[in-house]
């Protein structure tokens, strides 16, 4: 049983984390062409709105919820000492929960039952798609069955991600914890681990830098009075579209 | 004042015949492959026709182009706000079922069918699924006024047209079409660049040419979208968007595009224009009623020694300012002011222009009393009672324009933002020019009727014979006016040719082979 655990909780994490670093590199390196979002709304139409935006909206907040607990635990413990905040908070967050439960469930049927979708669809996609549906069954049933997860998520399982990003794991707390949110951490690791090789890589590909540049983008693709000035002739600058 | 060169087209639209050459040059080069089989980075419409995709240029639907916001402008259906918000799903976008879902047919069953009662029959199937399908839509299903109720019909620039004028044009008698031809506009103020989240599209410096970058594409789909022209495409298969590169490769070694090259009506000019960049986004943002005026206004002449300067300070060639001073395209939009931007109310800027077309002949019905005629034939002959004359002549000088088969407010629709005048103006120029022709050939117009045809519309003979020369003689090299691309310097597009010094010489890239054993 040691074993096991040192294999799931200190291994694996290790494996997923590496793979998921060294894959994603290497993937936008030197595929770059296939890092994409790979949207199927142009073969539907307007009904997959109902599955689309449910799915990424929740699992959005979702990520976003356990990424502040594992950073600032004890904020989260400071906010769920009040029970009414605590059980806001964790009302909200099972909302989400179900949310991203409904969108994938309309997702997979969509995907599975709709000739043209599935036309495009690849084996990965389908793994990806039950590895998630599988993660969101269980973390919905560890959010009913062992309350209040907010509060030993950030009092157990943050030290011990921090502990696997110190490179000094301490997987005590983990080792004691229920098989279903054992499930669910072993469950995210590959996640991770498989982000280079599905099409979830489009999320590292977010484009918040379209923020911060004006509308029209000009590419000149040499700069045609420097490669006339002779002094420059060796320093031409490369151009950005290669 | 910011001079940059523009690669511009101008479509006679008079010209075309609607043969579709353009588009089979096109598909052959560029969009013969999977997922690309529905785009037609080329196509011809026919107008009055809802067009490919269907009705692309009704932006209640789709939210492509700029709309004025106080005196900015922002993209209808995209931007940072609108585009981030719907990147998930982007409501706006059109589907597959827009354009037509590819098909092929099973061929080989015709062939390798077992022995029946039956004629083997090849039955059409999807190109997505592979699974027989019930065709519904194709390319072209619309031309020649073909399925005229469900597309001609259903034409977004009927939009202005009193309901008398709309029947007036679906009148057995009076139905009269012509054609679109359709490529990428290049425009000064893409919203297809604007709104990629990604940063894929992008303007191309040296000549104005949009391309999109497919390594950095991500599917966001917002270009889809925001290009009121509908000239970018989501290929389905690669989850990459496409578009019309103006067969860049073939220009930059001075070809013409496949496309314009492949034309057989010649109703296609290219040739590069001066524009002064700083003035896009004034021009763009300007009120409707001066929009279009203002979009030839930032044309500049290649001829003014201060734009000669600011454009050579941009570093444009001497030989690509040489190009534009012999542009035909500058000479058809500006100097002769023929041409119009095909709805320049999207704010997009194109810099495709388009003759617009007397066809058919500039002709009206008249009332007439035909029984003279009837008493002439057989009596066996079938004739009908008609009481109306087909009228092609030009005895009154302008007459005919206002009462064309074609109302002047539905070309006005699409090529003047609606404004009929201007229309009006081009339409006359080009009948000025039949006129003056008619009068040199066949000389049943006298010279003083013909002199004032022209001067009517503010041309001197010598240019009536050169805008002749321009539509109807004009040889390649005058119809395309391609500057040199300097091949010589072409190649550090793509890379640092001080990085291949001393490399293994002409058409390789390795490095000089090791020695070996």
């Amino acid at each position: 049983m040691t074993a096991l655990n040192n294999f799931l909780f200190i291994a694996f994490p290790y494996i997923a984390i590496g793979i998921f670093l060294v894959g994603s590199v290497w993937r936008y390196r030197t595929n770059g062409f296939k890092v994409s979002a790979l949207s199927s709304q142009f073969l539907e139409g307007k009904a997959g709105f109902w599955g689309i935006v449910p799915f990424h909206i929740g699992i959005l907040v979702l990520f976003l919820g356990h990424l502040f607990v594992f950073l600032f635990p004890e904020t989260v413990i400071n906010v769920n000492a009040n029970p009414v905040r605590l059980v806001t908070h964790e009302g909200i967050a099972f909302t989400f929960g179900i949310s991203v439960l409904v969108g994938l469930i309309f997702l997979m049927t969509r995907r599975l039952t709709h000739p043209r979708i599935l036309a495009v669809t690849t084996k990965m996609d389908i793994v990806i798609e039950l590895l998630l549906l599988s993660q969101i069954l269980l973390g919905c049933w560890v959010a009913l069955g062992y309350r209040w997860g907010s509060s030993w998520f950030a009092s157990d399982l943050s030290p011990y991600l921090w502990s696997i990003f110190k490179l000094n794991p301490d997987i005590t707390a983990v080792a004691a914890l229920p098989v279903a949110i054992k499930l669910h951490i072993v469950g995210a690791f590959t996640i991770l681990l498989l982000i280079p090789f599905t099409r979830l890589i489009h999320f590292l590909v977010a484009p918040f830098h379209y923020l911060f540049r004006p509308y029209q983008v000009v590419m000149w693709n040499w700069d045609k009075n420097a490669i006339r000035e002779p002094r420059t002739a060796w320093q031409i600058f490369r151009p950005r579209n290669n | 004042m910011d001079i940059r060169s523009q690669i511009s087209m101008v479509f006679h639209l008079d010209k075309c015949i609607g043969c579709h050459t353009c588009s089979i040059a096109c598909k052959n080069i560029w969009t013969d492959r999977k997922g690309a089989e529905y785009m037609w980075w080329n196509n011809v419409e026919t107008k009055p026709g809802t067009g490919y995709p269907q009705k692309w240029e009704n932006q209640d639907i789709y939210k492509g182009g700029w709309v004025k916001d106080g005196d900015d402008i922002e993209l209808k259906g995209a931007g940072k706000r609108k585009g981030l918000m719907n990147i998930f799903h982007n409501p706006h976008m059109p589907v597959i079922d827009d354009y037509y879902e590819p098909f092929t047919y099973k061929y080989l069953d015709l062939i390798e069918s077992p022995a029946s009662d039956d004629q083997p029959t090849a039955r059409p199937i999807s190109l997505i699924t592979g699974k027989p399908i019930d065709i519904k839509m194709g390319p072209n299903w619309d031309d020649d006024l073909s399925g005229t109720p469900d597309y001609a019909r259903q034409d977004p620039n009927l939009a202005n047209l009193s309901p008398a004028e709309q029947e007036a044009m679906f009148q057995l008698e009076r139905m009269a079409f012509f054609y679109l031809p359709r490529i990428c506009n290049h425009c000064l103020n893409p919203g297809c660049v604007a709104s990629c989240p990604s940063g894929a599209l992008y303007k191309r410096g040296e000549d104005g040419i949009v391309l999109l970058n497919q390594d950095v594409c991500r599917s966001w789909r917002m270009c889809v979208t925001a290009c009121p022209y509908k000239k970018t495409y989501y290929n389905w298969h690669a989850g990459k968007s496409e578009k019309c590169i103006l067969c860049y490769p073939r220009m930059e070694a001075g070809y013409a595009p496949a496309c314009m090259h492949s034309c057989v009506g010649r109703i296609r000019y290219m040739g590069v224009i001066l524009y002064d960049a700083d003035k896009i986004h004034d021009v763009a943002s300007a009120d409707q009623g001066k929009l279009v005026d203002q979009h030839l206004d930032i044309l500049m002449d290649p001829f003014d020694p201060e734009v000669i300067k600011s454009a050579k300070k941009n570093g444009v060639a001497d030989s690509t300012i040489r190009a534009a001073q012999y542009s035909p395209t500058y000479k058809f939009v500006k100097e002769w002011g023929m041409a119009l931007p095909l709805h320049a109310e999207f704010r997009t800027l194109p810099m495709l222009f388009y003759v617009p077309p007397m066809l058919p002949v500039m002709a009206s019905l008249k009332d007439a009393n035909n029984s003279a005629q009837a008493q002439k034939l057989n009596k066996v002959a079938k004739y009908w009672e008609d009481d109306w004359l087909y009228d092609t002549s030009t005895e009154e000088l302008w007459g005919s324009i206002d009462e064309a088969r074609f109302p002047l407010q539905y070309m006005a629709n699409l090529f003047s933002a609606g404004d009929t005048e201007k229309v009006k103006d081009r339409l006359k120029k080009l009948m000025a020019i039949r006129i003056h022709r008619r009068h040199v050939t066949v000389g049943d117009i006298s010279a003083e009727k013909a002199g004032k045809a022209l001067s009517d519309v503010g041309f001197t003979p010598e240019m009536a014979e050169q805008i002749y020369y321009l539509t109807s003689l004009a040889k390649f090299s005058d119809r395309f006016v391609i500057p040199a691309a300097h091949r010589e310097q072409a190649i550090e597009m793509m890379e640092n040719t001080g990085d291949r010094k001393g490399s293994a010489g002409f058409g390789f890239k390795e490095g000089t082979a090791g020695r070996g054993l």
